[in-house]
């Protein structure tokens, strides 16, 4: 708020992308059950098609629901369904599961062919029928982002393949290997959303990607398609900084980008968008990163929805010493999970593991007042009051302090010398507010 | 329910807040490149007064240590001695005291720095007021002759005692060249007489990103503009007394300045001018420490005329919120 287009610095954080060679591995060996969550997405979870003892074939529909905010699940591998049952989840809550013993024959449902679509209308449907969320982790579905409000002011389609977490290749590896399904899935929506231009955000520490795609677009003539070089800092990919950072637009919480006159998708969404109007395969399967100290090893591959976190692990050579945490997801923003008996679901993009040292972060000690974090912060928050007034619950103070704006990029927990756990403090405070708020009303 | 609770192969499993990564820079560590910064005037001042210098340095280090450690020990808190401030505020005092200062002089500051400054308030990060600073200043008010004893440095030919640069120009005294003083060839007290090398230190500290040059710059400019307004060598009063040290070092503690760029910039301004106050009005010939120390105690009301700017701000912020609020109804209704 004070200095203006400081906010675009964002911080240097060791980018540890050892996986950036590894070619992606074919789909791992079926396993004997998978765990189809019926929670894969944001919004209403969905009901289950099957009761036990159906048969079941890859691609085959499997959940559906009435709802608005929801999309459908297809089944991954071929076989019968043993139980729905409950499991929990990585949030620690009560998730819905279909439980599949597979005959590892991966027999195909009939009628999987691409789909044909001729209307702006039929080309959002076919999209939720994909069973596509957001793949960059948020698992928004991703028909709703493409039915905004104001459809005729939404004229620039962002293409997100900033990557900027650590450790994670997995877009990476969708840019080298898929370029062409990019490309067609940049063009068939931008062809139905009647959009007129598309940039494409890919940090400079992917120099490869960057090559190849402007090539590839060069090739095809698309003038309307760019390449935009972002800085190979974090959180360069967090959605509103990418909007800022290519529209020079600023974008506050709650804002859609649809309000801005963009819409804003991962590259490997995009990627699959290609891929389903070319095959017509709904989404069964993701392509993930495995890495950390605690893996043997660190590779991509590709892996069936709702295979177990051990399974996969097993795949990559099993454990190396004891993992003391395994993250889905990035370091900075993933979540920390309980068990490897977990399932991988739509939005998984990496499943770290660490060992002791890595896993481990230093005592707390006091604040210095460095003022690290406020410097950190991509949208000039200021995260030592913020923890300040967190303490006291203080509400009113949190409000002030606009503790609803914070992306819980974790950027403050980053550089704080003094590893407070500024991340997490926002986050209640956040919640103290909301609940506060709640209880006003 | 599937009990997927437990872990096939037992493990036990950590689950925190995300990131899950941090910097390698901690407190510990931005202490010691404080402290290492602060090693070319430890050299400079043993080369200049003597071994004396260097050995007062260590035992006010020791004593600091000591006091906190003991401090601790006795309010059972856990120990904090291994941050390393206590090294740094045990540098600082000593940098601000006269070289023949007697040891328990010395000591009875580092008890005031950090039993009374320091942890009485809470300890790292609690403390108001700087702790090498106000130390200083009560020993100067107590001691006023043991701190005002100054020994002529090691250049000065057969003279015993060596007048500092503001006490002589106080008494109408011929002054000493700019040179001398920027390579800290006057007397003084023992870290403040070589600017030159209290720069080496200080640009260390910037090229390792651990202090912004805001207040030192904003200090430096307001005594350089005032003194030139006063009709006096600009020069004179930066590289004389303690300026250099206090603007470089002193004024850039993180826990007793202000943390956003406006409350620096004042925080600069208002150091400046009440040193340069003092120096020409005052009784006193030097007014760092006392400026430093009254703007330490102003931070607080800094702070909120800064947290006014940024509320300036926010008021216009506030319609982003409403349009949130729509959107979110929308989905909602969306839902339905």
């Amino acid at each position: 708020m004070v200095f203006k287009g400081k906010s675009l610095k964002g911080i240097k954080v060791d980018h540890n992308k050892t996986t950036e060679g590894s070619k992606t591995e074919r789909m791992i060996p079926v396993p004997a059950y998978v765990y189809i969550s019926m929670s894969q997405h944001i919004g209403a979870p969905c009901k289950p098609l099957l009761g036990p003892g159906e048969m079941v074939r890859v691609g085959q529909l499997i959940a559906d629901s009435d709802a608005f905010v929801s999309v459908p699940i297809h089944s991954s591998v071929s076989g019968t369904v043993e139980k729905i049952d409950g499991i929990r989840s990585a949030t620690g809550g009560e998730d819905k599961v279909m439980v599949i013993k597979t005959d590892r024959k991966q027999d195909l449902v009939e009628g999987i062919k691409p789909p044909r679509i001729r209307s702006r209308e039929g080309f959002v449907r076919e999209v939720r029928a994909s069973g596509l969320v957001g793949l960059g982790g948020a698992a928004f579905p991703t028909h709703i982002k493409f039915a905004p409000k104001n459809p005729d002011e939404v004229k620039t389609l962002i293409v997100n393949g900033a990557e900027c977490e650590p450790f994670i290749t997995s877009d990476y590896r969708t840019m080298i290997e898929d370029t062409d399904d990019i490309i067609s899935g940049i063009k068939i929506t931008m062809k139905y959303l009647d959009m007129e231009e598309c940039f494409i955000g890919i940090e400079s520490n992917k120099p490869d990607a960057i090559e190849l795609i402007k090539e590839k677009l060069h090739e095809q003539g698309l003038d309307n398609i760019k390449v935009v070089t972002l800085k190979a800092s974090y959180p360069q990919g967090a959605e509103r900084v990418l909007v800022e950072v290519i529209t020079g637009k600023k974008m506050a919480a709650g804002v859609l980008p649809a309000e801005l006159g963009v819409i804003v998708s991962n590259i490997t969404t995009i990627a699959f968008l290609g891929q389903y109007f070319r095959t017509g395969m709904p989404l069964i399967s993701k392509r993930i990163t495995v890495d950390g100290s605690a893996v043997r090893q660190p590779k991509n591959i590709r892996v069936p929805i709702g295979a177990m976190i051990s399974d996969v692990i097993e795949f990559c050579g099993g454990y190396r010493g004891k993992p003391s945490k395994i993250i889905m997801g990035g370091p900075m923003m993933g979540r920390a999970i309980f068990s490897d008996n977990l399932p991988i679901v739509k939005h998984n993009n990496a499943i770290l593991a660490f060992t002791g040292r890595q896993a481990y972060i230093e005592e707390e000690t006091a604040c210095i007042n460095c003022g690290r974090c406020y410097r950190a912060c991509p949208i000039n928050l200021l995260p030592y009051a913020l923890c300040k007034a967190y303490d006291k619950k203080d509400i009113e103070r949190l409000k002030e302090l606009d503790v609803m704006q914070c992306m819980e990029c974790g950027s403050c927990a980053y550089v704080c010398p003094a590893r407070k756990p500024l991340g997490f403090t926002n986050k209640i405070g956040k919640q103290l507010v909301k609940e506060a708020s709640a209880n006003d009303r | 329910m599937i009990g997927n609770m437990k872990n096939k192969n037992n493990l036990k499993l950590i689950v925190s807040a995300s990131p899950h990564l941090v910097s390698g820079l901690n407190t510990q560590k931005i202490m010691l490149y404080v402290v290492i910064a602060l090693m070319p005037s430890l050299v400079a001042s043993t080369w200049i007064f003597g071994f004396r210098a260097f050995a007062l340095t260590v035992f006010c280090v020791a004593a600091c240590m000591i006091f906190e450690y003991i401090f601790n020990l006795i309010a059972k808190k856990p120990q904090t001695t291994k941050d390393l401030s206590a090294v740094v505020t045990g540098i600082l005092l000593a940098f601000n005291l006269p070289v023949s200062l007697p040891y328990w002089i010395a000591a009875v500051g580092c008890f005031i720095a950090i039993i009374i400054v320091k942890q009485l308030f809470g300890g790292i990060g609690k403390n108001i007021v700087n702790p090498a600073i106000t130390a200083r200043v009560v020993l100067l008010v107590s001691f006023p002759a043991a701190m005002t004893t100054w020994q002529a440095t090691r250049f000065a030919g057969d003279a015993v005692s060596g007048a500092t640069p503001l006490g002589m120009i106080k008494e109408g005294l011929e002054v000493p060249s700019n040179m001398d003083l920027f390579l800290g060839n006057v007397g003084g007290s023992m870290g403040e007489v070589s600017a030159l090398a209290l720069l080496i230190g200080f640009a260390f500290l910037l090229f390792k990103k651990v202090v912004s040059p805001l207040i030192p710059i904003c200090y430096l400019a307001v005594v350089f503009f005032f003194a030139l307004a006063a009709g006096e060598d600009p020069l004179f009063h930066i590289f004389a007394g303690g300026v250099m040290l206090g603007a470089l070092f002193m004024a850039t503690d993180y826990v007793t300045t202000p943390v956003l760029p406006p409350g620096q910039i004042i925080f600069g301004l208002g150091c400046g001018f009440i040193t340069m106050v003092i120096r020409i009005w005052g009784a006193y010939p030097e007014g760092v420490s006392f400026s430093i120390l009254l703007m330490n105690i102003l931070v607080p009301h800094i702070d909120r005329l800064c947290d006014h700017i940024i509320f300036k701000v926010k008021t216009v912020k506030k319609k982003s919120r409403s349009t949130k609020k729509t959107v979110m109804n929308n989905i909602k209704e969306g839902t339905k």
